[in-house]
């Protein structure tokens, strides 16, 4: 049985919701300082690596794909939770969506740029980038429509954009309230401006339920197909065994699945601890609601992972079964792979059979960050280990250690999110206030039999 | 000649409702008259016209632009630099499945977002009149029409009940 929340005024809901949005909180400033000069930092390594070159990452022959590669597959899966999260629950009008939604796509759009940024980083001239553009009218020189490396940033730009757009019009009302709520005169103009004149008449809103369950339904394809794209980049290669299954699409999709539902989760958490008056809305039964979904996607998930494993060594190639062992039983990746094992299911899942767990923010923050460290792992595990086995014709049988510069700028990228997230929750609520509101207007409660239980209507 | 609009508050959706009935009475039009709320009520709680739109074509439109987009960009630019690769044909359809599906997808997004706020009447540069206190929790019924029949408009706003009336002009 789902908790309602006990408020019905909007004036209340205006005043918890945009706390952050309308005041400084206190520890708001010494978190954003933090992250930025963790974004200084690593932004001080990219300036070497671009000054120095990409030899002072830790990648060599024949492992050409380190860190940045595996980061970016990570933050990749991590910016599918949020459409996904957001998009499934509103097509299926499930009523926990409401205080979610909006944290699970900006989460999104933030691990997006992140993984971009990854590519940047790999890149050894990264200033020509631009040449994966049909551009080059002088030269007659145009991208190779036939390789991945030309399909991703199609894929990554439509979700890009795509989720952007998805994200501004439902912050449309909310703007407006911000436009009323505002006292500067700058604040005031700018968000009338951002808001693009909203009402509330009946058509806007009536436009806003059918946009939500039209762009949901418009980005779910696109979500699916980023993620097998990013996978094709692996699968569509002959040369490396790991990589060319073609399992690889439906294994990257449940695994960005499994990671960014459990990053959702997270910032759940930090959202009731960090934001006063949050916890009103985010309410015990929602974590409830998502752990009983990652129960699913985490099984989901192992099915996958055990199935590509399985027919791996179904085989009996010997290439195959030498990878593999390579990835199970030498150090330091037989090591990894078991702490990638229990972090991403064998602990979390037990715990998550629980009741009190579920229901537990501070236990879903710990359990999806243990999640979040395994399916890291995995993508490294992925990338890595395929690379570095010794294969005929290979005569350079160098082995990975990430640099100092690598390590940097992988955790640049993960303050360059938490940034995001924190500069984004102070411009915008970071849960949709008319969602919440909406939530009110359909809330009863019925009596059946003895006892009267919250219920909600449906038109 | 310019129009004139007059709001009036409302503090619960049944005088709101009655407004709107008197205003129907009073013999203005649909057209010339809405409802503010900050919250989605559902459709025909205030007994307002079902809003009509076309969103569902737009998605659709942009799909075949963004459609033959991908085919020129994907077949144009590989027909002008013909160089084979791995063996595979210049125009490799596998491959051009992949992008001709993202610029399908894209057009759709961005068409359906234009259709949107298009839809919505949107960006409006004029509010009319409002007041703040509609993303309060107040349900505004506001009434946009000539000059010489605003001062009616405000006095059945008025007998249904309106806590507080506001001037504007569109």
């Amino acid at each position: 049985m789902q908790e309602h929340i006990q408020i019905d005024d909007n004036k209340q809901i205006n005043n918890d919701l945009l706390s952050g949005v309308l005041s400084w909180p206190k520890w708001h400033l010494a978190a954003a300082s933090f992250l930025a000069l963790v974004i200084a930092t690593g932004l001080g390594a990219y300036g070497w690596e671009l000054n120095k070159g990409v030899g002072v990452a830790g990648i060599n022959r024949p492992v050409y794909w380190g860190f940045y590669l595996a980061n970016f597959v990570f933050w990749i899966g991590i910016s599918h939770a949020g459409i996904m999260v957001s998009a499934i629950l509103r097509l299926t009008q499930a009523e926990w969506r409401r205080p979610v939604t909006r944290a699970a796509e900006v989460l999104t759009l933030f691990s997006l740029l992140a993984a971009l940024s990854n590519i940047f980083f790999h890149l050894g001239r990264p200033w020509r980038a631009f040449w994966i553009q049909p551009y080059d009218f002088a030269r007659g020189i145009w991208p190779n429509v036939r390789s991945p490396f030309v399909w991703d940033p199609a894929a990554i730009g439509t979700y890009l954009i795509g989720s952007s757009l998805f994200v501004y019009v439902a912050l449309l009302p909310d703007i407006a309230v911000i436009r009323d709520k505002s006292k500067g005169k700058v604040a005031k103009t700018v968000y009338g401006v951002l808001c693009l004149g909203w009402r509330g008449t009946p058509r806007q809103w009536k436009l806003q339920a059918v946009s939500g369950i039209l762009l949901s339904a418009l980005v779910l394809p696109v979500f699916v197909s980023v993620h097998s794209i990013v996978s094709w980049d692996f699968a569509v290669q002959i040369g490396v065994e790991g990589w060319h299954s073609t399992i690889f699409a439906p294994y990257f999709i449940i695994g960005a699945i499994h990671s960014g539902v459990s990053a959702v989760a997270m910032v759940m958490a930090l959202m009731v601890w960090m934001w006063k008056g949050y916890d009103k809305y985010i309410r015990p039964d929602h974590f409830d609601a998502i752990g009983r979904l990652l129960i699913v996607v985490a099984t989901t998930w192992f099915f996958f992972f055990a199935l590509e494993f399985i027919y791996a060594i179904y085989t009996l190639e010997e290439p195959e079964l030498a990878l593999r062992e390579l990835q199970v039983l030498q150090w330091p990746y037989g090591f990894l792979f078991i702490v990638f094992l229990l972090s991403s299911y064998f602990i979390p899942i037990p715990l998550w059979l629980f009741k009190n767990v579920r229901k537990s923010a501070k236990w879903m923050f710990w359990t999806t960050i243990l999640v979040n460290i395994g399916m890291w792992l995995e993508r490294f595990l992925i990338i890595i280990p395929g690379l570095a086995r010794r294969q005929a014709f290979t005569f350079d049988w160098g082995t990975y250690h990430p640099s100092i510069i690598e390590i940097l700028l992988v955790a640049e990228t993960f303050a360059f999110v938490a940034l995001g997230i924190l500069v984004f929750s102070k411009v915008f609520p970071l849960v949709p206030l008319f969602d919440v509101k909406e939530g009110m207007v359909f809330r009863d409660e019925i009596k059946v039999g003895r006892i009267t239980v919250p219920a909600s209507i449906r038109e | 000649m310019a129009k004139r609009s007059v709001l009036g508050l409302f503090t619960n959706e049944d005088a709101a409702a009655d407004a709107l009935d008197s205003l129907k009475g009073a013999g203005y039009t649909s057209s010339e008259y809405e409802v503010l709320t900050d919250t989605p009520y559902p459709e025909g709680t205030f007994g307002e016209a079902e809003p009509v739109h076309k969103l569902f074509r737009w998605p659709l439109i942009g799909a075949v632009c963004g459609f033959i987009v991908a085919l020129v960009l994907t077949s144009g630019t590989q027909l002008a630099y013909p160089m084979v690769t791995g063996g595979k044909p210049i125009l490799s359809i596998p491959p051009m499945t992949i992008i001709l599906y993202e610029g399908s997808m894209l057009g759709a997004i961005i068409f359906t977002v234009i259709g949107i706020l298009l839809e919505s009447r949107l960006p409006r540069l004029f509010m009319g009149a409002y007041d703040t206190r509609i993303t309060d929790g107040y349900i505004g019924v506001t009434v946009t029409t000539e000059k010489n029949k605003v001062e009616n408009a405000e006095q059945v706003l008025k007998d249904a009940g309106a806590e507080d009336i506001k001037r504007g002009w569109e």
